[in-house]
């Protein structure tokens, strides 16, 4: 397991104001009358999500990874457990097995990490995972992930919002799509002599989707640390999008003018869109989408309807106001 | 060939192995159930059961195009008392694949499942496979075999057409993740196992010491 180490941070250094003010807008927007309950809630989680200044110590460590879960993104379906969570992935670079991330994911080497930001920014730079766990204070939300084969998890993941570290490195007007680039290891890394995908697995987003608040930069799931499976040791969850749009173990950040071309539509590109958002009405090539199975739920429990952008469509169905999802899928 | 065929197997020292190739035929059934009771099935149980039960009926079929060729090369005739047995193991996985399908994937719904058939390429070939291997299944008996005389042996060639058919399957579900590997292998067995069939025998005995 990673050992990260917790950084001595100012409150004043936290930045969370743009966070809060950005979950005020959505909360604004979205109609949500809890808004007083929801910021209440960002106060707590903030409390406890603040790491004390001057200590570097275990129990600090502890107090990051236990950050409170934030009531605005609970749910009340069950959750995945923890081993389904972590040793059920798709993680090709450790092979196409589900088994494969758990099995290979030990010999990643997250120490050091760094993550370079790129192209249409004014502040680009390389980040070392400290400076980016101290950039804004560590939440809990429970989301959905929807994978595009058709099976689900309800998943408590730990990180703060995409949009705080876009706005940290300044965007410029041209900057159009975020890209993410996956780390490539092939001494840890068996699945990357396989020529499935051409590597490294880059993933990308639409400026406006990056910056929704419901877009997350995710460190830790289940009160600890990403497992090398789950994307070790910083991914994104975009939760109303499949699952293969959520980058993992991510070493750059490219801003760009241009739509990337994304790793799945360079392999195929009539089974995976651009937007891939999770649409129960346009099915894969080669299986519906219009249900899924609910992992952990048993071997005879029957399978659940899928929800159109994975039941986030309140907060996110705006974003695509007068676009063909069919068509851009 | 001489050398390969010096004592030929009789039906009872084949009858004898019988018995011993069945236990062997249910190591997938043995292994599901040891996983199932471990709680080993992965995190999503109804796709290893499907996945699992269409390698192992590849598997079974391998081993029923087997047989011809080992009679033959082996110079064991008796080694035909095994083929219907590993015929219909073929039949017993592929028709579990299909049932998998069917309850975990469409809900046992016919309307449901001729959807499937008529939107997916794969699905139609699958069911493409599995039709005459139900009636190969059906006229397996003894029975079955006086009635249909010549055409029996007709209907059982299909056989043929169904390893094509089930490659042609496998490929498809594979394409889409540009993950061929299994599929050449098995494509590259069950290619060698029919082109055994057309290579004359006595050209080869020759070289042989």
């Amino acid at each position: 397991m990673a050992k990260v180490r917790i950084p001595a941070v100012p409150a004043s250094q936290i930045t969370p104001e743009e966070v809060w003010r950005e979950r005020r807008s959505w909360l604004k927007r979205s109609g949500l009358a809890a808004a007083g309950l929801g910021l209440m809630g960002l106060g707590a989680g903030r409390a406890v999500a603040a790491p004390a200044a001057g200590g570097v110590e275990p129990a600090e460590a502890g107090k990051l990874w236990n950050a409170a879960r934030n009531p605005d993104f609970d749910l009340s379906d069950a959750l995945t457990s923890e081993r389904d969570v972590t040793t059920y992935n798709n993680y090709y670079e450790f092979g196409t097995g589900k088994a494969d991330p758990a099995r290979h994911g030990g010999a990643l080497k997250t120490e050091p990490w760094t993550v370079s930001v790129e192209g249409e920014v004014a502040r680009p730079g390389t980040f070392d995972l400290d400076d980016l766990l101290r950039l804004a204070p560590l939440e809990e939300r429970v989301y959905r992930l929807r994978c595009v084969e058709a099976w689900s998890m309800v998943i408590p993941w730990l990180g703060y919002p995409l949009a705080s570290l876009i706005r940290k490195v300044e965007p410029t007007g041209d900057a159009k799509f975020v890209e993410f680039t996956t780390v490539t290891q092939p001494e840890a890394m068996p699945g990357l002599r396989s020529r499935i995908i051409d590597w490294p697995y880059v993933e990308a987003l639409r400026m406006d989707e990056a910056m929704h608040p419901l877009s997350l930069l995710v460190f830790g799931v289940y009160g600890k640390p990403l497992p090398s499976a789950n994307g070790a040791p910083l991914r994104v969850a975009v939760p109303w999008k499949y699952g293969f749009k959520s980058g993992k173990s991510i070493v750059k950040i490219r801003f760009t003018r241009e739509q990337p071309l994304t790793s799945w539509m360079k392999v195929a590109p009539q089974e995976y869109g651009f937007y891939a958002n999770v649409n129960p009405d346009v099915p894969h090539p080669r299986w519906s989408q219009a249900t899924e199975r609910r992992i952990g739920a048993g071997v005879f429990a029957p399978r659940e309807k899928t929800l159109p952008f994975n039941g986030y469509a309140e907060q996110v169905a705006s974003l695509y106001k007068g676009m063909d999802l069919r068509r851009d899928f | 060939m001489a050398a390969l065929q010096a004592r030929p197997w009789t039906a009872r020292q084949v009858g004898f192995f019988k018995p011993l190739l069945f236990i062997v035929c249910l190591y997938p059934v043995i292994r599901w159930l040891w996983l199932g009771f471990h709680g080993a099935l992965t995190a999503n149980p109804p796709e290893f059961l499907i996945r699992s039960s269409g390698i192992w009926a590849l598997v079974a079929l391998c081993l029923t195009l087997a047989v011809t060729p080992l009679r033959r090369y082996l110079g064991q005739p008796a080694l035909l008392r095994c083929r219907r047995m590993l015929g219909l193991f073929t039949f017993f996985y592929s028709a579990l694949h299909v049932l998998g399908w069917a309850y975990w994937e469409r809900g046992l719904s016919p309307p449901a499942m001729w959807d499937d058939i008529v939107q997916r390429p794969f699905i139609a070939i699958g069911v493409l496979a599995m039709v005459p291997m139900l009636a190969q299944a059906v006229t397996s008996t003894r029975g079955w075999m006086s009635r249909l005389g010549a055409r029996w042996h007709t209907l059982h060639r299909a056989i043929y057409p169904i390893a094509i058919l089930s490659v042609w399957h496998f490929w498809l579900i594979r394409a889409g993740k540009n993950d061929f590997a299994e599929v050449y292998a098995y494509g590259a067995v069950l290619g060698l196992l029919l082109l055994a069939r057309l290579v004359p025998l006595e050209g080869r005995s020759g070289s042989r010491p």
